[in-house]
């Protein structure tokens, strides 16, 4: 079984992962230039995060996520599995309230097991919730992993090289193009996504921690070497790689309130990119003749693609 | 109702913003019964080409649009998203949002009338989004708009009618004027108070977003609105300070 997966973000890495592990001769091809250059995976905030995901996301998504904490476990050793703090400023206490109601698998925590959990935090906040069981990645590293394991498998990754069109050498296409295959798909929409990258030394955090904010879901997860990714704006738009500066301010503001230290960080960097999101914002798979299309990720690339991923396979295997 | 001439069946109006998905936005609209939904073309979006997947979403609602210039501090802002906003829908209407406090995202009411009194002679038909101060009513009538929508609380606050007195004296100065509770709402019930008070309609938007099951609540505010209305042009009874039995005392059979 010959097949050409195109689109090396987290979709496509996944399933060729899944495809290339089931015995199957894949290739995966990207337009861009190296890796993470055309994926919006690239600036996601690598939380696997499913019970914290219900506050507005379908059932299905915190079923489905549970599992990827073991699958990306497994795969990639980096994932850490220290859970999520969600914490909210004294005048938006009410809504930490509302987010329990709404959520599953917390424990409330106070000032001082907060303090406990995350020391650099004591003081700050009265009140939160502590969602042990989740975890966390960065995903910069973990498609670098997803890159490696796949080259040990024998898989070809090819960059800056286009789809041929009409080309019958394979048997089956993955296109898991992201929000570059909507001319296929007509009602995959782009919803803009901004975050920044900062490094300071000053404050150290073991796992992410949710803001809970009126205008965007704000939160702060850490990478190594005194990193940390602020994220993440959610716009209706197809506008890619832009920050305005009202995002910037927001996302700056927000972390500037988790914990002062974060005024004297340094940026890093401003990302910004579009997630591809059918209507009801949960992902898809669509065959088409020897074409198979998965996409529609929205906000749960790393969440939700290893389960995917597996129904790729499956159909691969046993259409 | 009536609104600029459009005859309207529902008194319900909702946004469209922070839905878990346009899906459920396309079910809770159908649930609520709604004939308008109020959109935001935040200027983020970055230019007309980059949200018209989510404003064609919209658009296949079926309602009428009534867009909003949300977000928007200064007046020339305001009128250039106006702008935008008639070339993007088609229509004359817009809901005129100006803030002026961060806060409590109260309106900015001066640059209100003024960006009221620049669309109207545009001709736009203009639902300003406004307090429930009298003076400044009577100054965005004067600015040409013939629908006023005065606030209920801060916007996303989900507090329900902060100053019944004011609301009710606004609905007596202007009997013939359409008026429309807009944002504050939280609960049916506020919804239902708003109707019986005698205002129009009502728009909520984070209400019915942010619940748990947005569809769910989008029925009840359906049907609150509706038993508001049925109760204002019941006439219903006035408030006493002492009981009045509801069952006739003469002729009670007496036990001694």
């Amino acid at each position: 079984m010959r097949i050409r997966v195109i689109g090396a973000g987290v979709a496509g890495l996944t399933a060729a992962l899944e495809l290339a592990e089931r015995g199957a001769m894949v290739e995966v091809i990207d337009r861009g230039p190296h890796l993470g250059a055309a994926a919006c995976s690239w600036y996601a905030g690598g939380m696997l995060a499913p019970w914290c995901e219900r506050e507005s996301a379908d059932p299905v998504v915190a079923e489905l996520g549970h599992r990827a904490i073991d699958w990306w476990l497994r795969r990639f050793p980096g994932t850490t599995r220290k859970g999520t703090l969600v914490v909210a400023q004294p005048r938006d206490v009410g809504d930490l309230a509302h987010f329990a109601r709404r959520t599953e698998r917390f424990d409330w925590v106070d000032g001082a097991r907060i303090a406990e959990i995350e020391p650099d935090l004591k003081g700050r906040f009265h009140k939160g919730l502590f969602f042990a069981d989740e975890a966390h990645l960065d995903p910069r590293s973990a498609l670098t992993a997803l890159a490696a394991r796949l080259t040990e498998l024998g898989v070809s990754l090819r960059f800056g090289a286009e789809a041929p069109i009409g080309d019958n050498s394979v048997d089956r296409i993955i296109d898991c193009r992201g929000f570059a295959g909507q001319g296929n798909l007509p009602d995959l929409r782009g919803v803009k996504g901004e975050m920044l990258l900062v490094r300071t030394r000053e404050i150290f955090l073991q796992r992410p921690v949710r803001l809970l904010h009126p205008r965007i879901p704000l939160y702060i997860v850490p990478r190594a070497n005194g990193l940390f990714m602020i994220g993440a704006t959610m716009i209706e738009s197809s506008d890619r790689g832009r920050v305005t500066v009202r995002s910037a301010v927001e996302l700056l503001n927000g972390a500037y309130s988790v914990h002062p230290a974060f005024g004297e960080a340094e940026i890093i960097e401003f990302g910004a990119d579009v997630r591809p999101a059918f209507p009801d914002n949960l992902p898809a798979i669509r065959e088409s003749g020897r074409t198979i299309s998965f996409n529609g990720l929205y906000r749960h690339g790393f969440l939700l693609a290893p389960a995917f991923a597996t129904w790729v396979a499956d159909a691969v295997f046993h259409p | 109702m009536l609104l600029y001439d459009v005859e309207l069946a529902s008194p319900l109006m909702l946004g469209t913003a922070q839905y878990p998905s346009p899906a459920i936005l396309a079910a809770a609209v159908q649930a609520s019964g709604a004939e308008v939904v109020t959109v935001s073309l935040r200027r983020e979006a970055g230019g007309t080409q980059a949200g018209q997947a989510f404003w064609s979403i919209i658009r296949d609602l079926g309602t009428r649009v009534l867009p909003n210039t949300a977000g928007c501090r200064t007046v020339k802002e305001a009128v250039t998203t106006a702008h935008m906003a008639r070339e993007m829908f088609g229509t004359p209407w817009v809901k005129l949002e100006l803030i002026g406090e961060e806060d409590t995202l109260q309106p900015d009411v001066f640059g209100l009338v003024d960006a009221a009194r620049i669309l109207t002679e545009e001709g736009f038909q203009v639902f300003p989004y406004t307090t429930e101060d009298l003076v400044v009513a009577e100054r965005l009538l004067a600015a040409g708009c013939r629908v006023l929508m005065p606030w209920g609380a801060p916007i996303g606050s989900g507090r329900g009618l902060n100053n019944v007195l004011g609301l009710r004296m606004l609905r007596a100065h202007f009997p013939d004027v359409a008026l429309v509770v807009d944002a504050g709402i939280g609960l049916p019930s506020h919804a239902a108070a708003a109707m019986e008070l005698g205002f129009d309609a009502v728009l909520l938007n984070t209400a019915v977003a942010k619940a748990g099951d947005p569809v769910g609540m989008a029925k009840a505010f359906a049907l609150a609105v509706e038993a508001g209305r049925l109760a204002r042009h019941a006439i219903p009874m006035e408030p006493r300070e002492i009981a009045s039995p509801s069952t006739p005392v003469l002729g009670r059979a007496m036990l001694t």
